[in-house]
């Protein structure tokens, strides 16, 4: 029998018992829409991440003190401070793969303008840093290097700041208190949104290094350098040679451990991405467990349904149906069951998405992928669980069949 | 002439544990095309184990089975349905049609297994109902139609194949008298038209339509007599005629 018939009596005998054929499809309704719910909200963390990722440039390159105990237990980033301005020099003078370097250093403090007041994060950097991470401003501008060799008590603010200390009104020009110490500010920074691990980026006041290392921090202490390299593919030589330019600078022995980190964007993003991916995966299981139940939902429906139709089989058989014919008749049936109850299921996993999107406010993607996956593993479904209850239907005798009551 | 149906000391038994049910024994027989056959016999007397075997629904325990010449015992599964499908068509007692399905996908189904294009199909299902008098109802559901009408949607289905045989096991069982004598009627003009017609009967004034009977007695064959049928459409008009004067007669009053 040629396809199109063989859909053609599925689709009948669907519509003649639309009740029993709900049921079926129930089970691979809610199963798909499992699945492409929960793929979805997978992905798009996954893809925020990226996204996010991305944002910051993927041939920034950071360096972190820090290093291997003896005992192999890793120090915590940071815990020793190992950096300094002659590592940032070096790295600026040596580093043939390197385009910009950049100082940072690190505090934090409760800032206050007027009488409002906010705890954020100071970070004290030169100019440099902005075009490393890609950051401009939307008001006012921002810092120069002749600033920051002068330590000038200038600084700009991230959106967070300037919403909570100057609700309202432009904060170019105004005064902020760090410390007690009054720091104009010339530019407010264009929002960054959230960081890849969920702080807050917009959270911050960036002033001169030289400004917070003399008169908030009291010391050179240098916490990270950023560097960029000349292109993305430039990252792995200019990570090699950062490192070995800081190995000499810190005069390390060839059996002594890095005192510091080397870490790329690519780094970061696999990071992400496996920790995003693990979550795909949960999720998806989750889901692919609720679609094996949904099978055997079809299953047990269509093996009732055989039963209930034994009589209908006999007559087929009596006017000629092959064994074969019966087999592909129930199994058919059990695809399209199968295909339609995926097809209302990818349109209820999205719908599910887009109301987690509209409440709360995650950011979920439906991919193409997902939604052939969902459909195919409906169909395989459908074949596996339908294939048992269609191989009973072939193998009844006919004369036993056709006169079941 | 070739017989269509030959059997040759044809039995079956049924084994139910210890037991042994001899239903069929060494019955011998040929039926030639465009023969008129009632089957009788008492309830157990092994008619339905008979047409089973006719119909290629089963096959004997042992003895041999030719139909339009051919052993049917070397058919394999696939042909012994294709044999189903285009040389016979089946009438039951039950009409078993298919429910919640109209007439005419009811008469269309042999069709669907014998690869008949779907156009072709639908002509040729109209046109086996319009034969039965049903052209104004193929839209409707077996449980729209009366039980008379419902057996000759039946009779379509067993008809559009062009069948050589049709065989029909006790197909007025569930029919009253006027609509008994319709269905003979129908089997009778079928078999004048060369259609070879074996139907099973416990009731022997519906045999008295056959050309020929064959009387079976604990699976044997015990009686087989050529006889001259009673025309059904005469019969049919006679009944006819009494139900209206008795209805006049019930005016009157
Ligand atoms: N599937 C079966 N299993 C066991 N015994 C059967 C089976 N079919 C029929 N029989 C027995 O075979 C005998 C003949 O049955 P059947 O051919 O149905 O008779 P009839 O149609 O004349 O009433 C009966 O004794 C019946 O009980
Ligand atoms: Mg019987």
């Amino acid at each position: 029998m040629m396809i199109t018939r063989l859909v053609n009596v599925a689709v009948r005998a669907i519509r003649r018992n639309k009740m029993r054929s709900s049921l079926t499809m129930l089970g691979i309704i809610i199963g798909v829409a499992t699945v492409v719910a929960m793929v979805g909200i997978g992905e798009g963390a996954s893809s925020t991440v990226q996204n996010q990722i991305a944002a910051m440039g993927d041939n920034v390159l950071m360096v972190m003190s820090g290093g291997w105990n003896r005992g192999g237990v890793r120090g915590g980033t940071g815990s020793r401070h190992t950096l300094t301005l002659e590592d940032v020099d070096a790295i600026r003078a040596r580093a043939p793969s390197v385009a910009l370097v950049a100082a940072m250093t690190r505090s934090s403090a409760q800032v206050v303008a007027g009488n409002l007041n906010w705890p954020t994060g100071i970070i004290g950097t030169t100019p440099d840093y902005f075009t490393i991470r890609d950051m401009r401003v939307t008001q006012g501008r921002l810092f120069t290097t002749a600033e920051n060799n002068s330590a000038s008590k200038v600084c700009v603010i991230g959106t967070t700041v300037a919403e909570n200390l100057f609700p309202g009104s432009d904060p170019v020009g105004a005064i902020i208190r760090v410390k007690n110490l009054p720091f104009t500010v010339i530019g407010v920074l264009e929002s960054k949104g959230s960081s890849p691990f969920g702080g807050d980026q917009d959270d911050t006041l960036i002033a001169p290094l030289l400004t917070v290392q003399r008169r908030i921090t009291g010391s050179t202490t240098i916490h990270m350098i950023f560097c960029s390299a000349l292109s993305r593919q430039d990252t792995p030589q200019a990570s090699e040679q950062i490192t070995t330019i800081l190995r000499s600078m810190h005069r390390l022995e060839k059996s002594e451990d890095d005192d510091f980190f080397v870490r790329t964007q690519t780094d970061i993003a696999s990071t992400a991405e496996s920790v995003t991916g693990v979550m795909t995966m949960m999720l998806g299981s989750i889901a692919a467990v609720s679609l094996l139940v949904g099978g055997i939902g079809i299953m047990n429906i269509m093996l009732v349904s055989v039963t209930e139709r034994t009589r209908e089989i006999g007559i087929r058989m009596a006017v000629g149906a092959r064994p074969r014919d019966i087999l592909w008749q129930f199994l058919v049936e059990a695809i399209v069951l199968s295909l339609i109850g995926g097809v209302i299921g990818v349109a209820l996993g999205y719908g599910i998405c887009e109301a987690v999107s509209k409440i709360a406010g995650w950011s979920t993607l439906v991919t193409t992928q997902t939604i052939i996956l969902a459909m195919g593993f409906a169909s395989l479904v459908g074949v596996f669980f339908g294939f048992y209850p269609a191989r009973k239907a072939a193998r009844l005798d006919p004369i036993v069949a056709l006169h079941y009551e | 002439m070739e017989p269509l149906i030959r059997l040759v000391s044809v039995s079956k038994v049924y084994q139910m544990g210890d037991i042994r049910i001899r239903a069929l024994h060494s019955a011998g027989l040929d039926i030639l095309p465009g023969e008129m056959v009632a089957v009788k016999g008492p309830s157990g007397s092994g008619k339905s184990t008979l047409m089973n075997i006719l119909g290629c629904l089963d096959r004997p325990t042992s003895g041999q089975f030719f139909l339009n010449g051919r052993d049917v015992a070397n058919f394999t599964a696939d042909e012994l349905a294709r044999t189903r499908n285009q040389l016979i068509g089946f009438v039951f007692q039950g009409f078993n049609l298919l429910p919640r399905t109209s007439a005419l996908e009811n008469v269309e189904l042999p069709l669907l297994y014998s690869g008949t294009p779907q156009k072709q199909a639908r002509k040729l299902a109209v046109d086996a109902l319009t034969r039965m008098g049903l052209a104004e109802r193929i839209e409707h559901l077996p449980n729209q139609l009366s039980g008379g009408q419902q057996q000759r949607v039946a009779i379509a289905r067993a008809l559009v194949t062009h069948p050589k045989v049709i065989l029909a096991d006790e197909p007025t069982g569930n029919l009253d008298t006027l609509t008994s004598l319709e269905v003979m009627a129908v089997f009778q003009e079928l078999n004048r038209n060369g259609i070879t017609i074996i139907l099973i009967t416990h009731e022997s004034d519906i045999a008295l339509y056959a050309r020929r009977v064959l009387s079976l007695r604990d699976g044997r064959i015990s009686r087989d007599e050529a006889v001259a049928p009673r025309d059904a459409m005469i019969d049919l008009e006679e009944v006819r005629r009494q139900k209206k004067t008795e209805e006049t007669d019930d005016d009157d009053h």
